[in-house]
């Protein structure tokens, strides 16, 4: 009984046993099946998406960043160019510790406050970067040095890299600019135009003058290498590489000799100077004094001296050629002749009798001209070079102000020159629609009187005076000022010339353009406003002083010597030469430099001389010696 | 003459066994050789290792069912012994206590207890062949039990899960009663939020990795997403010998060990993995038919459970590199490189053939 018992369940086990074994033999196989599922999934569902991973693993793309163009004057001196350095740059992604780790390096190689400073800033406001500079420009010993014991500091790396440089520091720094490391901003309005695909974040953009103008010329095209990396980050092999294609190179209508001798002969004066080619609308020297080093934005400008510069009462930072606006004072004149003369007005005989000042209407408001008692009997001719207030305060009454607006506006003040760099501003030439939707007021016959010497409503760039002269000197002509004349291939060297873009022609007659310029040659001579400066030039100087007015001092005689140096009065001058057939028209503004003939028409003397004679400047006979009729 | 020896020395190992084997210790060097970067000196090492486990296999199939079943007892104490004395004086590497050193060599007493476990259960339930009771159930889950617990608090949660589902299976295929199965699974799915609180903390991020690894790239889910792209990229064809870029330019971690899975199926794709796949399943295959025929209840637990849990080393590998489940630290049968597992997992073959063989030469 037992035993059969026993047998029983034997026979029972093993059924048990084996009918368990087929479940788990079932189990296995619909395990793999699902195991086979997931791997057929894996290798040939989403293959292609994780294809894309595994070379995006693999293959590094490094960016070549191209040789960007450089900018030269009009003889080939050079403005910016680059330069190849080494740099200490720290990659903060690769770093637990960065303080821990820039003591390490500062043991090898010096890192000054300033490198410091510079690298806190960027580390804070770009932290996407790769790597961030800690120390650039380092000499060869610097560099062995470095390597020697570079593998006890990871996370650190010496690259070679182009620096911009601008050799001339301070010089023409309005005009050429700088760049700088793109900011977010820069990158999201690269995004915009589509032209992000040729930057990396790390990149260098122009931020200010023909560096950011030109920025697409001078940029080229980057190129890229398709580098194997191994999980290390170390570089295998280069697979494919597409070269950079470098930027084009800007030749300048400036002649930089020219800008330095403008440029120093401000002195210590705050101010501005633009000199154009009459003929081509060519910049030829574009002065904004103070300058600045273009040099300290390169490699990311020191906080404490961004600061200092921002702050300064001296606005080193402000393009006084394209933004500062200033009233034309009696630059202004010479316009309105021509005013006059073309809109009938006035004749060359036609003159008046000056008592020293004009009286509007009969209620006697009454408006001063500079010369107390008057110039006498005054014609056109007389009027420019001596300057008369009164004469050109009746002629403004003649015109009014709708005729004063429309003729001089064809001169293109109060109005943005359309120059080849960025941040003009308009400035204003004062109209009757113009006051009533700033003021809500209809226009007085005595703002027209102020408006007729260049006081007033006016303001003008002296980019656009400048210009305005350079119409006056060409006979009408014109052209949209420009300081790129050719852009050079760096491929192929071949030039592109910016040709004279001809925005109008002025109608003027011949007759009525001589008057205006004999008597602004007369400016410049014996009797004229800026006798002194005039003084002994070999060419036909054509001229015009001016003054504008920083504060209104009622009643008070404005006394120079009394008064504080930021609250004297602007010296304008507008001036070409030869008169009979001009090569230069230039205006110069001299912040608190008091009458135009004092301070700024030397300058503009000193630009001509050069200009036409070669001649370096030297001082000016003493004043003394020379008999002159002070005013403006 | 020479054949003859060679017949004799063969006599009790299976034929069809030793060329699936053959096979795959042959594939495995191929793609350490891949793995290892071209490196002759592992490949070497390797193939040092495979003498010594084909040998210790060797003697494993020598051994006589009834001696074979003799050891049975006094291997469970050892290991257990063994497994204590980790617990007090073990080595700690890496934060883990798995190793003891006797002087002469280091041994992991866990690898042990693969094998013995499922060989102490077969005993036992040999031993109440025909009466298999409640009680018996409860005495065989406390033999897996301890050395489980003692295992996963070194801790080394891959292989008290390994020596568990050993057990596990040598219960099942005893005849544990379906109910209690399905009990103990409503129990243990119950027991999952106090097994969490009882983890480490980094057996949980395995967990929480595996569910998504994307929440931690370049941490504990490096792992997974370097060997998902692996597998991926390979396609259906494969890269190539030697061309896998995962793992020749080191983004895949553990490659020749327990990731070999991932260079194998970045360099010889899809193809390749199902020849891989189905070489196991033979192995595993050949497994339960000898169980299946197995002459005493002793060798057909024996077999069935070794047949198991080979079964389970293979899956639990190539679904971790597969990414379907968490970074265990187990490795691929055969391929990964390594001696430790390469003995047990040998030992476990020649146990198999040793039943195979001796079949005819023990009287029931």
């Amino acid at each position: 009984m037992r035993r059969t018992v026993e047998l029983r369940d034997h026979q029972r086990e093993l059924y048990v046993f084996q009918f368990r074994l087929t479940v788990a033999a079932i189990v296995v196989g619909v395990v793999f099946l699902v195991l086979f599922v997931r791997l057929f999934y894996l290798q040939v569902i989403q293959h292609d998406y994780y294809q894309l991973l595994a070379e995006q693993n693999r293959v590094n793309i490094v960016p070549v960043v191209p040789h960007r163009g450089v900018i030269l004057d009009r003889n080939g001196v050079t403005l910016a160019t680059n330069y190849a350095a080494y740099t200490l740059e720290i990659t903060p992604s690769e770093v637990s510790d960065v303080d821990a780790l820039i003591e390490q390096i500062s043991e090898l190689v010096e890192v000054t406050p300033k490198d410091l400073r510079r690298f806190r800033k960027m580390l804070d406001e770009e932290p996407d970067f790769s790597s961030i500079p800690i120390r650039t420009r380092l000499n060869d010993a610097e560099v062995a040095h470095f390597a020697v014991n570079r593998y006890r500091i990871p996370g650190a790396q010496i690259n070679a890299r182009l620096f911009r440089h601008y050799p001339n520091a301070e010089m023409a720094s309005h005009v050429v600019g700088y760049i700088g490391r793109l900011s977010e901003t820069d990158y999201k309005g690269l995004e915009r135009q589509g032209r992000a695909f040729n930057y990396t974040k790390s990149d260098y953009i122009g931020k200010v003058g023909l560096e950011q103008f030109y920025e697409q010329e001078l940029r080229g095209v980057t190129g890229y290498e398709h580098v194997e990396t191994d999980a290390n980050g170390h570089s295998i092999r280069t697979l494919r590489s597409i070269l950079p294609v470098s930027g084009n190179n800007l030749l300048l209508a400036m002649d930089v000799r020219l800008q330095q001798i403008a440029e120093e002969a401000f002195g210590d004066y705050r101010g501005s100077l633009v000199a154009i080619e009459p003929e081509t609308g060519g910049v030829l020297a574009f002065v904004s004094r103070p300058g600045f080093d273009s040099n300290l934005f390169v490699e990311g400008i020191d906080p404490a001296q961004w600061a200092a510069m921002n702050n300064s009462p001296d606005h080193p930072l402000n393009n006084r050629a394209l933004q500062g606006v200033y009233p034309p004072g009696s630059t202004f004149k010479p316009f309105m002749a021509l005013a006059g003369l073309e809109l009938g007005k006035r004749t060359a005989n036609y003159s008046i009798s000056d008592p020293g000042y004009f009286m509007l209407g009969g209620r006697g408001h009454v408006f001063r001209d500079w010369k107390a008692g008057g110039h006498g009997i005054v014609d056109m001719h007389k009027a420019i070079v001596e300057s008369c207030d009164t004469y050109f305060y009746e002629l403004a009454q003649d015109l009014g102000i709708d005729m004063i607006h429309d003729f001089i506006a064809q001169f293109g003040l109060g109005e943005r020159t359309g120059i080849d760099i960025a941040g003009e501003v308009s400035g204003l030439l004062p109209s009757r629609e113009w006051k009533e939707q700033r003021f809500n007021q209809r226009w007085f016959v005595g703002d027209t009187i102020s408006v007729g010497i260049g006081q007033g409503y006016n303001l003008v760039t002296p980019l656009q005076l400048a210009s305005a002269t350079a119409i006056l000197a060409n006979g009408g002509q014109v052209f949209r000022p420009h300081l790129v004349r050719h852009i050079q291939n760096a491929q192929t060297n071949e030039l592109k010339t910016v040709e004279p873009f001809p925005v109008a022609q002025v109608p003027l007659q011949p007759r009525h353009l001589d008057l205006v310029r004999e008597a602004m040659v007369d400016v410049t001579r014996p009797g004229g406003t800026a006798a002194w400066a005039g003084s002994g030039a070999k060419y036909a100087f054509a001229g015009k002083t001016g003054t504008a007015q920083v504060i209104g001092l009622k009643g008070q005689k404005y006394d120079e010597e009394a008064i504080d140096e930021r609250h004297r009065d602007h010296a304008l001058f507008i001036g070409f030469a030869p008169a009979e057939a001009p090569k230069i028209a230039l205006a110069v503004l001299v912040e608190n430099g008091g009458h135009g003939s004092s301070t700024a028409a030397p300058i503009a003397r000193k630009v001509i001389d050069y200009y036409l004679l070669g001649v370096e400047p030297k001082p000016l006979a003493p004043r003394a010696a020379v008999v002159e009729s002070e005013g403006d | 003459m020479i054949n003859r020896i060679l017949a004799y020395l063969g006599r009790h190992l299976d034929r069809q066994l030793m060329i699936l084997v053959s096979i795959l210790l042959v594939m495995g060097l191929l793609i350490l050789f891949s793995a290892s970067g071209a490196s002759v000196e592992r490949v070497a090492a390797q193939a040092g290792n495979i003498g010594v486990a084909l040998a210790i296999m060797w003697l494993a199939a020598n051994i006589p069912l009834h001696h074979l079943a003799s050891v049975a007892l006094p291997l469970y104490i050892v290991g257990l012994v063994l497994l204590v004395a980790v617990e007090l004086v073990g080595l700690e590497v890496n934060g883990a206590q798995r190793w003891l050193d006797l002087g002469f060599a280091r041994v992991q007493p866990s690898e042990l207890m693969k094998i013995a476990v499922p060989m102490m259960l077969a005993w036992y339930f040999d031993r109440y062949e025909a009466v298999l009771r409640f009680s018996n159930f409860i005495v065989a889950t406390i033999l897996v039990v301890i050395p489980v617990l003692l295992i996963a608090s070194q801790p080394d949660l891959g292989t008290s899960l390994l020596v568990a589902v050993a057990g596990f299976y040598v219960l099942f295929l005893a005849g544990l009663s379906m109910r209690l199965l399905i009990g103990t699974g409503v129990v243990g799915i119950a027991a999952l939020p106090f097994l969490w609180s009882a983890m480490h903390d980094y057996q949980r991020q395995r967990v929480m990795t595996l569910l998504d690894p994307m929440q931690d790239p370049l941490g504990a889910g490096y792992h997974t997403i370097q060997s998902t792209i692996a597998m991926g990229s390979g396609g259906v064809l494969g890269k190539g010998w030697l061309n896998g870029t995962q793992s020749h330019l080191e983004f895949l971690p553990e490659r020749s060990t327990d990731f070999i899975f991932a260079v194998f199926g970045e360099e010889f794709g899809l193809l390749g993995n199902l020849v891989l796949i189905l070489l196991f399943m033979l192995v595993i295959g050949r497994g339960l038919i000898i169980a299946a025929n197995a002459p005493t209840l002793f060798a057909r637990l024996l077999a069935g459970g070794v047949s198991l849990t080979f079964f389970t080393y293979v899956f639990v590998n190539m679904g971790m590199v597969g990414g379907l489940l968490p970074v265990v630290g187990v490795p691929l049968p055969l391929i990964s490189y390594g001696g430790t597992s390469l003995v047990t997992l040998l030992f476990g073959i020649g146990l198999l053939m040793s039943i195979r063989t001796h079949r005819r030469l023990v009287p029931t």
